[in-house]
């Protein structure tokens, strides 16, 4: 039988002696933290020429059908500012939006519709207003060689075929409910998927006959998938905005990178990949 | 010959009635209250968040009967599937000798260290229609598990299973094997064995492990939303209806994940202890 020296009344002390220790540290430690913006919080000149003054990391949260393209445009603006690397966060536009407005840090927020942007506008998260640098349009995305025989929207109401859209919250999905109001065709889904990636993987493994996607997916699947262009598209164009971000722990560096985004060489790797200007 | 109890010792009955007759050391009092606050802030963040005002307009706006319904059912449903399955599993795994025993328990176990995302992506090559199984599933049947209430039972019956074969194998070593020797000695078949002596003795254990895998299956998304997808009604269990509604209202999503909280609460919470522990 053990001596039990600590009572629970004196270990309840101990404990409360410590949380209001650790409380006030924090506290100190919440007040004192600098709004790390830096001193290099005005915006510098939108040319986007070479700046030696740009460094530090970037944060960029941007809607998963800009991956190839922004990818493109990390490595490129890393060239031209060796001090500077651009980290990505590709995911559907509604959910990075939610994760900004929570508090998530990034400096730049490219979306792929002007709805995602309007909730972090809203909220007061984004500096000034945002620029739009490239649109999209959908298109349908089917297995190589079309062995379905999809011509048109309404197609894929055939009996027997399974079609997966976006959730109706991503720009994806907002659009493709558009569209396929537009042609007065009643369409049920098989699946309503969490981003556009996820929505063209499915028609890649073969899970699923078509998938509303857009162009700029089809074009850099690498022929994994076959597009089929539909006339209601043009109904639907998603305008891609960008900004950055009120809380930008790298405001500097994030106005050169969305300068970079909107000058020509951007414009060019965009256009590349199939956005329209 | 009379029994004294020592002054400071717990009689049976004042443990069994939880009186605080031991005192905690305060090394362990600390990292114990720090984790009950770790688990329990999270709840009471969503209770405080929760718009009690307008709950009901809340909830008459979403798809939750459905996605209740549905998450009910195929996590029963998966339980089921894990029980059938799963108790002769354990009790080969844990009864039998075989070369390589070991490697079978780690390759049964290893659902619980995959990322839930990978199981959906593992089953969707093995079973989905250009998958290695699903080909002639699809070619033979004409059916196909991806996108159907089905395949939601499976995904989750993929993850939840494991939690009930170890818990089952773990009870099944435990057991004392003299009582089943004993019947065998009085006549009784194996299979009187295993139902009227076998099956009792585990019987904590095996509801344990029939509480986690139904909970477990209950939770489930990342295999859920990969391998069946989501569609309301269908497919669209509560998680996932929680997450697609976190991307543009968050208030919805807060009122679903409460719901979610009180329906597995009233379960756990009237699962008598006595029932899962061992006397």
């Amino acid at each position: 039988m053990t001596s039990r020296q600590f009572s629970t009344r004196s270990g309840a002390r101990v404990t409360m002696a410590v949380l209001a220790a650790a409380a006030l540290a924090a506290a100190a430690g919440c007040s004192s933290s600098s709004n790390s913006t830096g001193a290099a919080s005005s915006s510098s000149s939108t040319s986007a020429s070479a700046s030696s003054t740009v460094s530090g990391a970037v944060t960029v949260f941007a809607a998963s059908s800009l991956k190839a393209a922004f990818t493109t445009l990390g490595a490129q603006f890393h060239t031209a500012n060796p001090g500077a690397t651009v980290t990505f966060n590709f995911g559907g536009s509604a959910t990075l939006a939610q994760q900004i407005t929570a508090g998530a840090p990034a400096d730049v927020f490219a979306a792929a519709s002007s709805a995602t942007m309007k909730t972090v506008t809203t909220a007061s998260d984004a500096v000034g207003t945002p620029s739009v640098f490239a649109h999209n349009q959908l298109e349908i995305a089917v297995a190589p060689g079309n062995p379905k025989n999809i011509t048109s929207l309404s197609d894929l109401t055939k009996s027997g075929l399974k079609v997966v859209l976006c959730a109706v919250a991503q720009p994806c999905g907002a659009a493709a409910a558009t569209v396929v109001k537009d042609a007065k065709v009643s369409l049920t889904p098989v699946s309503l998927e969490a981003d556009v990636a996820s929505a063209l993987t499915k028609v890649e493994l073969g899970e699923a006959d078509a998938a509303l996607v857009y162009k700029t997916d089809v074009q850099g699947s690498g022929g994994k998938v076959t597009g089929v262009d539909f006339p209601e598209s043009s109904d639907a164009i998603n305008t891609y905005p960008i900004a950055v971000l009120t809380h930008a722990p790298n405001s500097a560096a994030a106005t050169a990178f969305v300068a970079y985004v909107l000058s020509a060489q951007g414009q060019a790797v965009l256009a590349q990949d199939g956005f329209a200007k | 010959m009379t029994v004294t109890t020592l002054p400071d010792e717990p009689t049976r009955r004042s443990r069994d009635a939880g009186a605080p007759g031991r005192r905690i050391p305060a090394f362990l009092f600390l990292p114990a209250l720090l984790g009950l606050l770790f688990l329990v802030l999270p709840l009471i963040g969503l209770l405080v968040r929760t718009p009690w005002g307008s709950l009901s307009q809340q909830l008459a706006g979403t798809d939750v009967t459905a996605a209740l319904r549905l998450s009910l059912v195929s996590a029963s449903l998966a339980t089921l599937v894990s029980l059938v399955l799963g108790v002769p599993l354990a009790w080969v795994l844990a009864r039998i000798e075989f070369p390589g025993r070991r490697v079978v328990r780690s390759l049964v176990t290893l659902p619980l260290v995959m990322p839930p995302v990978v199981g959906g992506v593992a089953l969707l090559l093995a079973l989905g229609r250009n998958g290695v199984l699903g080909r002639y599933l699809e070619s033979w049947f004409g059916y196909s598990l991806p996108f159907t209430t089905a395949g939601v039972v499976v995904a989750e019956a993929f993850v939840a299973m494991p939690f009930l074969v170890i818990s089952v194998e773990g009870a099944l070593r435990t057991a004392d094997a003299r009582y089943e020797e004993a019947a065998a000695t009085l006549g009784a078949s194996r299979l009187t064995v295993l139902r009227r002596v076998t099956l009792p003795l585990i019987a904590p254990g095996l509801a344990a492990g029939t509480v986690l895998c139904w909970a477990r299956a209950l939770g489930e998304f990342g295999a859920t939303i990969t391998f069946a997808g989501n569609f309301p009604g269908r497919t669209q269990t509560m998680p996932l209806a929680v997450y697609l509604a976190m991307e543009d209202d968050p208030q919805a999503a807060i009122v679903l994940s409460l719901i979610l909280l009180a329906v597995s609460l009233i379960v756990l919470v009237s699962l008598r202890e006595r029932w899962t522990t061992t006397p």
